[in-house]
């Protein structure tokens, strides 16, 4: 009888295509939406994600996430460096400090200062030049994004805004910045993770950007830590945190305290939560309320096969199988909808990840659609006499 | 010996009673049947609207519960089946010709022929075939392929009539047959019934307000408000009064 199923349904050819239409909308929403989502947030700890070397952060206590910097006095380098466990140890400044461009205006950068002597805590892919460059006088390498985007020159009017037609003219080795007043030569371009708030990246070493950044009596923001291989880092976070009251986590807990930050105290769950639940609400509707319409205008028909014999799990069948199918159809489209969008937007700033456990999680979603709008359609079938067919 | 086979009853009806509740309103519509088709015969019943007959044949072939009395199919008590058993007895024995056709329009006429075999669990090649053959015993070869809106009102009846035998069902029920079709075309289809439904293994049972038809009939029951008021074994008296 899966035959008639499916031909009972694929010959209905409005039915059919507005059920799958619903659950296609539903699955492009629900995993357009978490991409964006997961994106987004995977931003938030990209520059954790990005210094693969160290395995442990050593803060501030009151640091709550990556961009909250309470800065630590440089001493607590040396100590963290005497403590057992630790293979090596260095500084990392981590700061927003404001370029002057060209055409006046100012553009915020994420600033990074790395160890002058290792260079640790570098891009993790360079474009142009090489690490090492860093070691030349005022130089800074700035991530490609930022390189072709907030800080490219364009040809603007006095009050700064750009020119008609003006094309943006990407920022190249040798090119100089100003930052916080302090003059800064780009000796490479790179690749990096994009930031939450998108700003350009920009690496130099810990002594040149602690002579970027604003006077203050404390500037480093991170120790790094390496530690000893037989040791296992979690062991070694909790002796630092012991030894110098200090907040030391290792690097997968310090993505979670700040993916969490951003899941507690910012709307973005909300607002993608509100986006998802509202796809799979109005994905529910059409293809529930379709389903069902379909289900009356042939409860006379289902009502003869069960005169003609049909038993309620043999219609049951027939019914969760029309519903798997378009249950089907509607997840790869929508799926694939999203992975185009996805692929079409992949050079934006539009933050798009589509892991592998968000298919699984969509095509979780679209069979609960399925099955809810299915239930009604059996609720109708179970419960109905077949001496229906006499009744004219 | 079976005892459907010693009294050569196919149904067998005793004081059947039948009451709807409808909203709080009980309304008798059986009102101590007695009723019995022989092995070959085809029954006809007949009488105004309301008085009974579908609730009747649909107690007879197992679609719906009667309140009081005893009613066999062959033998068997519906009743007294458990609800799988009940369906698959239905499924095996019972054939169905509906008013309005009841053929599935996205099915081709030899898919709709098809559905009962499927349903008894036949493979789609075999109930396929079956349906062929069903088709053209009603003169329909030609238009396996035709969907029901590519068929007149006749031909439909005709595929109805495929599908009501394709299992070969001892038992046959027919609601209205004819009440959808101009005069010369129930004509056919009722020569079509009585020739490729009725055999010594058969019975039919038919459902008419058409008068036209009368004369196909071996017996007539007639019916009046929930009781059989008169069974005329003469046909031709029947026509004639």
């Amino acid at each position: 009888m899966n035959w008639v199923a499916l031909k009972m349904l694929t010959g209905d050819r409005a039915k059919y295509l507005g059920i799958i239409m619903g659950l296609t909308f539903a699955s492009l929403l629900i995993t357009q939406q978490l991409a964006i989502f997961i994106g987004l947030m995977s931003r938030t700890y990209g520059a954790i994600t990005d210094l693969a070397q160290p395995d442990v952060w050593v803060m501030d206590p009151k640091v709550q996430f990556i961009d909250d910097i309470k800065p630590l006095q440089d001493t607590v380098l040396y100590r963290v460096r005497g403590i057992e466990g630790v293979e090596w140890a260095v500084p990392l400044y981590k700061g927003l400090l404001k370029a002057r461009l060209d055409n006046g205006n100012f553009q915020t950068c994420n600033v990074l200062g790395l160890d002058d002597a290792t260079l640790i805590g570098g891009p993790p892919e360079m474009v142009v030049g090489k690490l090492a460059d860093l070691r030349r006088a005022d130089a800074v390498i700035v991530d490609e994004n930022g390189a072709n985007g907030k800080l490219a020159h364009i040809d603007s009017d006095l009050e700064g805004n750009p020119k008609p037609g003006a094309v943006a003219v990407p920022l190249k080795v040798g090119d100089a910045l100003e930052l916080n007043d302090h003059r800064a030569i780009v000796v490479g371009i790179c690749r990096s993770s994009r930031t939450f708030q998108s700003q350009p990246i920009v690496y130099t070493t810990y002594s040149r950007a602690t002579l970027f950044a604003p006077k203050e009596r404390k500037l480093l923001s991170f120790v790094l830590v390496k530690t000893d291989r037989a040791v296992d880092p979690t062991c070694v976070a909790q002796r630092i945190e012991q030894t110098t009251h200090l907040a030391a986590y290792t690097r997968e807990n310090f993505k979670k305290k700040t993916f969490m930050y951003f899941m507690k105290y910012t709307g973005i769950p909300i607002n993608f939560g509100i986006a998802v639940v509202l796809g799979f609400i109005v994905g529910t509707a059409i293809a529930g309320q379709t389903f069902h319409s379909f289900t009356l205008e042939n409860l006379k028909h289902f009502g003869a096969l069960k005169a003609m014999g049909a038993g309620n799990w043999m219609l049951l069948r027939m019914i969760l199988l029309q519903s798997l199918l378009v249950g089907i159809i509607g997840y790869g489209l929508g799926v694939g909808a999203a992975t185009l969008f996805g692929y079409f937007t992949q050079k934006s700033e539009l933050a798009f990840l589509l892991p592998w456990q968000l298919l699984i999680f969509t095509a979780g979603a679209v069979v609960m659609i399925c099955v809810l709008s299915a239930l009604v359609s059996i609720r109708k079938v179970m419960a109905l006499e077949p001496a229906i067919v006499f009744k004219s | 010996m079976s005892i459907e086979t010693e009294n050569n009853l196919a149904v067998d009806c005793r004081g059947v009673t039948k009451t709807y509740d409808t909203g709080g309103t009980k309304v008798t519509a059986l009102r101590g049947i007695d009723l019995t088709v022989k092995h070959g015969e085809l029954m006809m019943l007949v009488g105004p609207s309301g008085c009974g007959k579908t609730t009747l044949i649909s107690v007879v072939a197992g679609i719906l519960d009667r309140d009081g009395g005893e009613c066999t199919v062959f033998g068997r008590d519906f009743q007294k089946m458990r609800p799988g058993e009940r369906t698959r007895f239905r499924g095996e024995n019972i054939g169905f010709v509906f008013q309005a056709f009841n053929l599935l329009p996205t099915l081709t006429a030899a898919e709709n022929v098809a559905v009962p075999m499927l349903i008894n669990g036949s493979s789609r090649v075999e109930a396929l075939d079956r349906a062929g053959e069903a088709l053209s015993r009603v003169g329909l070869g030609d238009r396996l392929h035709s969907l029901p809106k590519q068929l007149s009102g006749g031909q439909q009846q005709r595929v109805a009539i495929a599908r009501a035998l394709v299992h070969s069902p001892r038992l046959i029920v027919c609601d209205e047959p004819t009440s959808a079709l101009d005069h010369e075309t129930g004509h056919r289809v009722m020569e079509l019934m009585r020739e490729v439904a009725v055999g010594p293994d058969r019975a039919l049972v038919i459902v008419t307000h058409d008068s036209r038809i009368f004369e196909f009939a071996d017996r007539i029951a007639k019916m009046d408000d929930g009781r059989i008021v008169e069974v005329t074994e003469k046909v031709r008296d029947f026509v004639e009064n």
